[in-house]
């Protein structure tokens, strides 16, 4: 897999600092499981969250160590384990909790013509939203209006809009207010995973009858 | 130029040249033997830093303790995962309190693994050279760090001590997105520049 699409360093530091909404943070992780470039960035971005660490000035802790807890735990093999297996599909390890392990055992739900989607259901949906979308050949992908930051992650076939060709692995980061159309690969189609930003920017009223266009 | 954040450091920079190793040490004490005294010395040393931690992510003092009891509990639990070579035990310790913040204050997943979690390319270096790297890295980026221009400082601050977004850093600020992002971007271009020459 060549990537040619990464991610912001900007957002790959939120996400080493553990500061990205869960939607974003969903998306990064596949990404950064991909890709051993980010890797190597993040683990240089992990020693800056270490060093601001460092320099905090220590609380005192009013209880001991938590001693009898521990002796009541087992070392946890269990965990190790569960990391180690390797399971083959076509979704990426962090993602595999939440939808499996093949892409062909969503339970996608049509949208509109050629496109299917699958929501992942998160904590709090105030800050962000988290889907798979999957679009028939040649097709567009469905308008959803920037209402904020919004990151897609290509995990099948391609698209193309007029930044270039995202193909598996890739990952189109954009800001709001980027207009994009992004056109599903003519053979294969196209599955991504898409975060896009939570509801918070419309607060008022008025903001709140233009909501029900968001949605795809 | 005088690297401020360094020398502002509550132990100083001595603490730093051996204690990479030593609390890399307990941790490998930990895994192999259970070591309870080993984990005593872990949780003084670091259980007060991870409870300043919660309450900057906006945790109360109470929960803040409990936080770093499950933090340092973690650690206990978890110490075979641990390998010394793949980064500093401080490194691996913030990672958990960081993933546990996530899980507690937030109530989300925090989907990033620990720093472990898939390197496919097991380093058959010389440890000692790697320790060496390691320590020399975690030098340089401190230093890096000390001489960023303050509003730079800031959002990384914001970021990684506070847990704010970048949009919620640009409303705390009163900046434009785009303005956090790019400050974000040129802390990190010259956090990497001092760190290209080490492998
Ligand atoms: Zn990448």
């Amino acid at each position: 897999m060549k990537i040619t699409h990464h991610p912001d360093a900007a957002s790959l530091m939120s996400c080493s600092a553990g500061s990205m909404p869960e939607a974003f943070a969903a998306v990064m992780a596949s990404h950064i499981s991909m890709c051993p470039s980010c890797r190597r960035d993040l683990a240089t971005m992990e020693h800056i969250g270490t060093a601001l660490f460092e320099k905090l000035v220590p609380v005192s802790v009013s209880r001991p160590a938590p001693v009898a807890a521990m002796r009541a735990l087992e070392a946890d093999v269990d965990e190790q384990d569960a990391r180690l297996a390797v399971i083959a599909g076509d979704v990426p390890q962090p993602l595999m909790a939440a939808i499996g392990a093949h892409l062909d055992k969503v339970p996608w739900k049509r949208v509109g013509p050629g496109v299917w989607q699958h929501q992942i259901a998160l904590n709090d949906p105030s800050r962000g939203e988290l889907r798979l979308v999957k679009v028939a050949p040649g097709q567009a992908l469905p308008e959803h209006g920037h209402r904020g930051n919004e990151m897609t992650l290509i995990l099948r076939g391609s698209y193309a809009d007029a930044s270039g060709t995202y193909k598996p692995g890739d990952v189109a980061d954009l800001d709001e207010d980027v207009e994009h159309q992004p056109i599903a690969d003519p053979v294969e189609g196209c599955i991504c995973l898409i975060a896009v930003q939570g509801r918070l920017r419309f607060k008022s009223a008025m903001a709140r009858l233009v909501q029900p266009f968001t949605g795809f | 130029m005088i690297p401020t954040l360094v020398t502002a450091r509550p132990e100083g920079r001595g603490r730093n040249g051996s204690g990479l190793i030593s609390m890399a040490d307990f941790l490998q004490r930990i895994a192999e033997r259970g070591d309870v005294e080993a984990f005593r010395k872990l949780f003084q040393a670091y259980a007060p830093r991870v409870k300043a931690y919660m309450m900057r992510q906006g945790a109360d003092p109470n929960t803040a303790e409990e936080l770093a009891q499950e933090t340092l509990l973690t650690v206990w639990r978890k110490a075979g995962l641990y390998s010394g070579e793949k980064g500093s035990a401080t490194t691996w310790i913030f990672t958990i309190a960081r993933n546990l913040r996530i899980d507690r204050l937030r109530r989300e997943l925090s989907w990033v693994e620990l720093p472990d979690g898939h390197d496919e390319e097991p380093s058959p270096d010389a440890l000692p050279d790697e320790l060496l790297s390691q320590q020399q890295r975690k030098l340089r980026v401190q230093t890096a760090l000390a001489t960023l221009p303050p509003d730079q400082l800031e959002v990384v601050s914001l970021s990684y001590i506070e847990g704010l977004s970048h949009s919620e850093i640009a409303e705390r600020l009163g900046l434009p997105l785009g303005t956090v992002k790019s400050r974000m971007r040129l802390a990190y271009h010259k956090v990497r520049e001092s760190v290209e020459d080490l492998k």
